[in-house]
């Protein structure tokens, strides 16, 4: 292989004695997709902020960019460097176009004023050579998640970046750009740059990586090469353990099936689910799959009132019930867990107590109106433990939980009112490996306890491993319905099919 | 989950960091609860150093407590409208409003319902806001911005532009009269009691009922609230309904304790000095964090700073500068807090 393009040796950083990175020697090379994975708090961004310039690291370590070593310093010493970040938010302004978004910063100007047809030229090669379907002019809002991305990918080449770092980046996109995102990583890999990746994502990490590197403990763990590439490896490197079965379903699916819990009947927006029918029985784990913008969201939202329905019904356990508000959800004992636990699901400044106790606080009310704390912090107690939530007690603030703690509490929030139906939304997006497989682990109790589950997910491999049917939904209408046999197990690509409509998907 | 020693020393560690962050936060909860009971008294002790000696005597502290009391009164109010996230904007003009119709009431026969007249007029001027708040879901500012002129040419109306006068006013006492603690030595004002009486309940919704978590939720996440099945424009139309209800209490006290009104003068920008109160309470302007009690504190500084800068002869023109300076000092501390707390 060529000259590595970055090294880093034996670079730490530490926050008020706290170690975040101990003694970490990363190589890049030229030409490499280079995955980085890690559970949360393993120092993966710590690690990204070190070569961003947003932090300085301990005096000791080294890091070389093209052999040379350099000094990375304030936000724009990475950039200057030759290092592009994508973050997980994407960091444009939806106001403004794709070519002032490219140039943010850097302006071009004529005589002191902003020259916006040199700046929309400029652009105009990087986007072609990246295959845009879109115009320097457009604004960004008007763009879907897949071609912000694209922006970014343009703003990083048009600043000349040699090395590319993307966390995350198909969070928020649907199979399908996920897939044209890939082909660009590659192409642009072909073009000699080096992609850090940074995924949760094994699938991802398989389709992609040249080599990985994991982290844990702020402790470079191993790196393991193309070949060595393995889903076990990978996962025991990161946890430090073995993981005897990631995905957990001992419930029986067919002990459980006796009789529908939900029903919905013929359900419609009028905008993006177009009459749509689903049943849950009780026991029973159902995935919706589907891409992104199918509607999967939209018809959850539906079922438990949170946006307005121009047709449908709902059957509880086979009476019809007529539900208007989440309110009326959580009193029919359907409960939704949201996609974006930060942005619709917790209050991030109030006690975990109060996150926890919030659906069933005017249930415990003296005298209809005053808490019962004591009840309540019973309640967080029990929760806590039930559920492993890690955090020093019930009183700290939900924000300062990790994402895994953070689902935790807003689970336990749902859980409080006992649902006969849960709808759960990309539960453990977000959420490290080993708050996952406690995720996984509880879905599964619940539903040998009988509770009716439907898991709305875009991680292929979850719906697999803990469903028992999975319902797929394209553009608004549900396109099928798969149920897991004996003799044939679930598998990806009979959901992608579904899912986009064609019946051989091409890999 | 069969090994247990790596992972409970992982747990370990994570309790130990937890317990650091929590030590940190309980910490910063305390700065931000007691945040500004320390300015309070060092302002008081200064005040009494500069003014050789004249602040702390019983007739001086009673005089802050009276005229901290109508002020402490409407931002309890207000403290309940920044919790969710807005504002109110017309809380003078809805004492005035109040205080013209409690006057006016009293002259007629069946005087003595001139108190229950003024409080269900703040009240029902606050649903009005409330509502078009919470069903037309029109931004707080505006809504208020409106009905503080609106309003107040209400008050004039009442009095057809003229000051009102009740020399005979019933219960009088509450603008003048004090509660007697020991007889000869200890008393304190009427209206000092009705304010803190007004904060006791107002910390009692907030702390002890499941509407008062509501309120904190609302301000914190309303998208979230909402989903979580709170009857958000319920909590919206309850604050704002308080809020003027609050501050018909507060005409109520004003038009005790002078015995007139005047729609056009009573009442002016008070809403500025309840919303400062608030906001050097250290209640966030963004809503989900604060407590009634530094709104209290916030008060009280206000009218200590006001008593004080008189007592040390601060012309009346410096007066307006230096509370200004306060004002913006109180909106950079929000700042300062926000940026430390557990949004992330």
């Amino acid at each position: 292989m060529n000259d590595p393009i970055l090294e880093m040796r034996g670079v730490s950083k530490s926050f008020f004695g706290i170690k975040a990175l101990r003694a970490v020697d990363l190589t890049v090379y030229a030409g490499e997709i280079h995955a980085l994975m890690g559970e949360n708090g393993a120092g993966k961004s710590t690690l990204m902020k070190i070569l961003s310039g947003a932090y300085r690291p301990d005096p000791g370590g080294e890091i070389r960019i093209e052999g040379s070593p350099v000094r990375i310093e304030g936000p724009l010493g990475g950039r200057a460097a030759g290092i592009s970040i994508i973050y997980q938010e994407l960091s444009l302004a939806p106001n403004l176009s794709v070519a002032e978004n490219i140039y943010l910063g850097r302006e071009l100007s004529r005589s002191g004023l902003l020259a916006r047809g040199a700046m929309r030229e400029g652009v105009g090669p990087i986007l072609k050579r990246l295959g845009a379907d879109f115009l320097p002019s457009t604004l960004v809002a008007h763009l879907s998640m897949g071609q912000r991305q694209l922006v970014e990918v343009a703003r990083a080449l048009h600043a000349r970046s040699k090395i590319l770092i993307m966390d995350e980046p198909t969070t928020a996109l649907s199979a399908g750009e996920s897939a044209r995102l890939f082909a660009l990583i590659r192409q642009l890999r072909a073009e000699g740059l080096a992609i850090i990746y940074i995924s949760h994502r094994m699938d991802e990490v398989y389709a992609l990586g040249d080599r990985v590197t994991v982290l844990r403990d702020g402790r470079l763990v191993g790196s393991l090469d193309k070949p060595e590439i393995r889903a076990d490896t990978i996962v025991r490197l990161m946890v430090g353990r073995d993981v005897s079965s990631f995905y957990k379903k001992d419930h029986d699916p067919e002990a459980g099936r006796g009789h529908p819990v939900l029903r919905a009947i013929d359900m419609a927006d009028g905008q993006r689910v177009k009459g749509c029918s689903l049943t849950v029985h009780a026991g029973e784990v159902v995935g919706l799959a589907g891409l992104i913008g199918a509607g999967r969201t939209e018809l959850a939202h539906l079922i438990v009132g949170a946006a307005r329905k121009s047709s449908g019904r709902i059957e509880l356990e086979g009476h019809p019930i007529e539900i208007r508000t989440p309110g009326e959800a959580l009193e029919a004992g359907i409960a939704y867990l949201t996609e974006d636990r930060k942005a619709l699901g917790l209050f991030l400044d109030m006690s975990c107590l109060d996150n926890i106790n919030l659906a069933v606080l005017a249930r415990d009310a003296k005298l209809g109106w005053f808490l019962d704390r004591d009840k309540a912090r019973e309640r967080a107690e029990r929760a806590f433990a039930g559920l492993s939530i890690r955090a020093a007690n019930v009183a700290v603030p939900a924000g300062g939980l990790s994402g895994g703690n953070q689902q935790k509490v807003l689970l336990s929030r749902l859980l409080a009112i006992a649902p006969k139906v849960l709808i759960l939304d990309e539960p453990t997006r977000g959420v490290d490996v080993g708050a996952k497989s406690e995720i996984y682990s509880i879905v599964d109790n619940l539903a040998k306890a009988g509770t009716a589950i439907l898991v709305i997910s875009s991680d292929l491999p979850e719906i697999i491993g803990i469903c028992d049917r999975v319902i797929v939904m394209r553009a608004g209408h549900i396109a099928g319905e798969i149920r897991r046999e004996a003799a044939a197990p679930l598998n990806q690509e009979d959901i992608m099919a579904l899912a986009t409509g064609t019946e051989q998907l091409d890999a | 989950m069969h090994d247990s020693s790596p992972k409970a020393e992982a747990a370990a560690a994570a309790g130990l960091a937890a317990a650091q962050e929590t030590k940190r936060q309980r910490i910063r909860m305390l700065i931000s609860a007691l945040g500004m009971l320390p300015v309070l008294l060092i302002l008081c002790i200064g005040f009494h150093l500069l003014s050789e000696g004249r602040f702390f005597t019983g007739q001086n502290l009673g005089i802050v407590l009276q005229q901290a009391a109508v002020n402490t009164v409407l931002a309890a109010g207000m403290t309940f409208v920044i919790l969710t996230g807005g504002i109110d904007l017309s809380v003078g003009s809805i004492l005035a409003a109040s205080a013209m119709a409690g006057l006016t009431l009293s002259k007629l026969p069946l005087g003595m319902l001139w108190l229950p007249a003024a409080l269900l007029t703040g009240l029902g001027f606050g649903v009005v806001n409330g509502v078009l708040i919470a069903l037309l879901r029109l931004p707080p500012f505006i809504v208020t911005l409106g009905s503080l002129t609106a309003v107040r040419g209400l008050a004039r109306l009442l009095g057809a532009d003229t000051t009102v006068f009740n020399p005979s006013i019933p219960y009088a006492f509450i603008g003048n009269g004090s509660l007697t603690l020991v007889p000869g030595v200890a008393s304190i004002p009427w209206l000092s009691v009705i304010a803190l009486l007004v904060i006791l309940a107002s910390w009692l919704v907030l702390r002890r009922t499941v509407l008062g978590v509501h309120i904190y939720a609302v301000g914190g996440n309303e998208s979230a609230a909402r989903l979580a099945g709170i009857k958000v424009w319920a909590v919206l139309i309850f604050v704002y309904g308080v809020s003027g209800l609050f501050a018909g209490l507060g005409g109520a006290m004003q038009a005790a304790r002078l015995y007139a009104a005047n729609g056009l003068q009573l009442g002016q920008s008070y809403e500025l000095d309840a919303i400062t109160a608030v906001i050097l309470g250290g209640t966030s302007f963004v809503g989900g964090i604060g407590s009634i009690w530094g709104t209290l504190v916030g008060a009280l500084i206000i009218a200590v700073l006001s008593n004080g800068l008189i007592l040390i002869g601060v012309s009346d023109i410096w007066q307006y500068v230096i509370k200004g300076l306060v004002i913006i000092g109180a909106v950079a501390l929000d700042r300062y807090r926000l940026q430390g707390s557990a949004r992330t």
